[in-house]
């Protein structure tokens, strides 16, 4: 149909003067306005999002190249995907999902309940390299009912079992391609996987044969750029459509003031922590933590590194959630106080490491923490590694005594229960709540849970709770459709459309 | 006869009329003042962040500006001077000490074995480009002021120890080296107390261009980040905090870059002048 009404254009525009032509042009600059060019800073590692930790893999494949059973929405709500809808057994523990009909892979063959037993087995498996097991941990057996029925069961009640099953670690992938994922990506979502030109791009094109709804672009590009200058180069030269983590806060006035841009600043799920490592003296006194907590003003560092955008945060919890209990009163700035519990702790010529990973909220924040820890009597040497050292030394090698991280991951205050976890918490009374926490399933007595997490971490000081990292996002006017938030690591791509 | 119509002016004069080795004296003696009394005084602390007056442009409180941490940009190019030219001092220092007695002791072994190697080793290191190298000596063994001076002071060492051997060698030709060696005086006194003195003019000369070169060299690794590490200022660092800001405030990048500038045409300007002035033949014919 577009075609037809393209070629009659043509005929029109050949028979007709140059001012037709010129019509003509401006109107298939209009007819390709279905493709969109997607900044992003960090490459993924790989484009199998059941087989890598990188925020960047679900960044490109999450709802576009792969579905799950169920999915996050704009908002953080879960809603039926592949799972058009289900039922949960009285006692909690029966989950039976009743699947989408006519849902094809891209290779072409039929997702049924046998791909969502495999995939699931598969990531809960013990040789599994799923980078986040945990959210299958309780899953006991998957049973086939039949083709469109799948039966899921727990060993206990799990209130957060489909909030799980919408990561992007638990999409469903089928057995004969999910090998091969990794670099050429065959899920069930409404694009497809073109090409992907290392260090530049990867290219995702429209299925035409998918399931659900059909989406409003044809070619999906995601660029490559981690230098915050040439993003804004590129941004400002129209290279780029969006770029929905713009890594230079400071350019944003100026690209809100641009006409052309729009400037959208939403919340995420990363909250901004100075880790410090809880079992390395001093550090592994209480009252030396709370002192450091005291000499941090958090405002200073969002105005500072971040440019003012950003939420203050008093525990490791994201203050858009319903549960989030508003903590940072219990730490505020009170560099006397700080001085005060040093001096209780005996402590005096203190020098700590500070490791600071490459983003601007590390490097910019670390030099303003410094600063604010020498005004107490604590010296710092800042060593700023790259990501990989970072890994390494602090996050692997727990050689550290502070960093400065964002933990992107949503509702991720579990990771405080691990004791193998970097900062070294793995505190007793901690462990027994978050275990509380996974079997119960009232609403209420959940919440009730959560805050007493949220406090118990606030309380032992486990880590310096700086700030909500601000999804700053920036994006051409035209563009519409694409989140404002990140309830989870993703561009989700599906309402994503031109305006004109 | 002659003697009277060659009028033969006077060192002080020769300074005098030399507008290059003027500028660039008084360009580095800036400097170098800016350095030394940063040590007792500076108009602010260079390491004060203060959040509220960041990104301030020049004024009187202010005379070069503020950063995007509210720090007084004057205090950081005075203290960050400092590191400049430390690292680089001690730099050509490790280049002279090292590279000198060896191009001294390859010289007197002439068409041996040792001289060999010790030029072919220099060989080695010239082989490589000079900041590659500190780059992947700082890498190795972590960022920071002492192993930048490491990195730089090593690729000092072929400069100095080529340029000394080469001075040498013609001198060791010369009568008198020749009738101390006949009075059975060793080579390493020879070259102590005959061929270095008449070798220092060249050092001077070489030195400053490569203190200027080693400013260069300590600003590039810093700007990478293997320089001098926060809160330390530094001009290379500077430039590259500046790097995202330059269209909201561009002093930022301008203050350390035209620093680093004078700085590097100070010194070359001076060293093109001592050149004239120390070498008498060069003396001769200017005048």
């Amino acid at each position: 149909m577009n075609f037809n009404h393209l070629t009659s254009h043509k005929m029109r525009a050949l028979a007709a003067s140059c001012a037709v032509a010129a019509f003509m042009v401006s109107s298939t600059a209009h007819a390709m306005n279905t493709d969109v060019t997607i900044g992003m800073q960090l490459e993924p590692p790989n484009l199998d999002p059941t087989g890598g930790a990188a925020a960047a893999i679900d960044e490109v494949v999450y709802a576009n190249v792969f579905e799950g059973l169920t999915r996050f929405g704009p908002d953080g709500s879960v809603n039926p995907a592949l799972a058009a809808s289900w039922e949960i057994s009285e006692d909690g523990t029966v989950y039976t999902f009743k699947l989408n009909d006519g849902v094809k892979f891209h290779d072409g063959s039929d997702m049924n309940a046998d791909d969502v037993k495999f995939s699931l087995d598969r990531a809960r498996a013990e040789d599994s390299t799923n980078a986040q097991k945990a959210l299958f941990a309780g899953i006991t057996s998957v049973d086939v009912v039949d083709p469109l029925t799948v039966r899921v069961t727990l060993d206990k009640p799990n209130g957060s079992f489909l909030f799980n099953m919408a990561w992007g670690d638990a999409v469903i992938v089928a057995p004969e391609t999910a090998d091969n994922n990794a670099s050429n990506p065959v899920g069930t979502g409404p694009f497809t996987f073109k090409n992907w030109a290392k260090g530049d791009a990867v290219m995702l094109t429209r299925n035409a044969d998918y399931w659900g709804e059909a989406v409003k672009l044809e070619n999906v590009t995601f660029k490559f750029i981690s230098d915050p200058t040439a993003a804004f180069a590129a941004m400002m030269a129209e290279d780029i459509d969006a770029f929905p983590v713009f890594p230079a806060p400071e350019n944003l006035a100026q690209l809100g003031a641009d006409p052309r841009f729009e400037v959208v600043v939403g919340s995420t799920e990363g909250e901004t922590i100075l880790a410090m490592n809880n079992k390395k003296a001093p550090l592994d006194n209480i009252k030396v933590r709370q002192a450091i907590t005291h000499a941090i003003d958090r405002q200073a560092i969002i105005d500072g590194a971040m440019f003012g955008y950003g939420t203050p945060i008093g525990t490791h919890f994201a203050p858009h959630n319903p549960d989030y209990v508003d903590l940072t009163a219990q730490s505020a700035y009170d560099p006397e106080k700080a001085k005060a519990l040093l001096q209780e702790a005996g402590v005096s010529d203190l020098t700590l490491t500070l490791k600071l990973p490459p983003p601007s909220y590390a490097r910019r924040g670390g030099e303003i923490i410094a600063a604010q820890l020498r005004e107490v009597g604590i010296d710092t040497e800042i060593s700023n590694l790259e990501w990989a050292q970072w890994l390494e030394q602090a996050f692997r090698g727990k050689d550290f005594d502070l960093t400065i991280v964002s933990h992107t991951e949503p509702f991720d205050i579990g990771i405080y229960a691990r004791d193998d976890y970097y900062f070294q918490y793995g505190d007793a009374d901690f462990k027994a709540i978050m275990d509380d926490l996974k079997g119960e399933t009232d609403p209420a007595k959940r919440s009730a849970l959560i805050a007493a997490a949220q406090q118990k971490i606030a309380d032992d000081a486990v880590n310096g709770y700086l700030f909500q990292l601000a999804r700053t996002g920036v994006a051409n006017a035209k563009l519409k459709g694409l989140w404002e938030n990140a309830p989870t690591q993703a561009n989700d791509m599906t309402g994503v459309y031109w305006s004109e | 006869m002659s003697e009277q119509t060659i009028s033969q002016p006077s060192t002080l004069q020769l300074i005098l009329r030399s507008n290059g080795f003027l500028i660039g004296a008084g360009l580095t003696a800036i400097f170098v003042l800016a350095a030394l009394v940063s040590f007792i005084w500076t108009p602010y602390d260079a390491t004060q962040i203060s959040i509220s007056d960041k990104l301030k442009t020049p004024s009187a409180a202010h005379w070069l500006g503020t950063d995007h941490f509210g720090r007084d940009m004057l205090s950081m190019i005075m203290v960050g001077a400092r590191v400049s030219m430390a690292v680089a001092f001690v730099a050509v220092g490790v280049g002279i000490l090292a590279g000198v007695p060896l191009g001294l002791y390859a010289a007197s072994k002439r068409g041996g074995l040792i001289d060999e190697i010790i030029m072919r080793g220099n060989d080695l290191i010239f082989a490589f480009p000079s900041l590659l190298l500190a780059i992947m000596i700082t890498a190795v063994f972590g960022p920071g002021a002492v192993n930048a001076i490491i990195a730089i002071g090593i690729f000092n060492i072929p400069v100095f120890a080529r340029l000394s051997r080469g001075a040498a060698l013609s001198l060791w030709q010369r009568e008198y080296i020749m009738a101390a060696q006949v009075c059975g005086k060793s080579k390493a006194l020879i070259s102590l107390e005959h061929i270095l003195p008449n070798i220092t003019n060249l050092l001077i000369v070489q030195g400053t261009i490569q203190f200027s070169l080693g400013i260069l060299a300590e600003a590039g690794l810093a700007y990478v980040g293997l320089g001098a590490q926060p809160p330390l200022p530094s001009w290379g660092r500077m430039l590259n905090d500046a790097q995202t800001l330059i269209s909201i405030a561009p002093h930022l990048a301008l203050v350390p870059g035209l620093t680093i500038v004078l700085t590097v045409l100070g010194l070359n300007l001076m060293g093109d002048g001592l050149r004239d002035l120390l070498d008498p033949k060069l003396r001769r014919v200017k005048s």
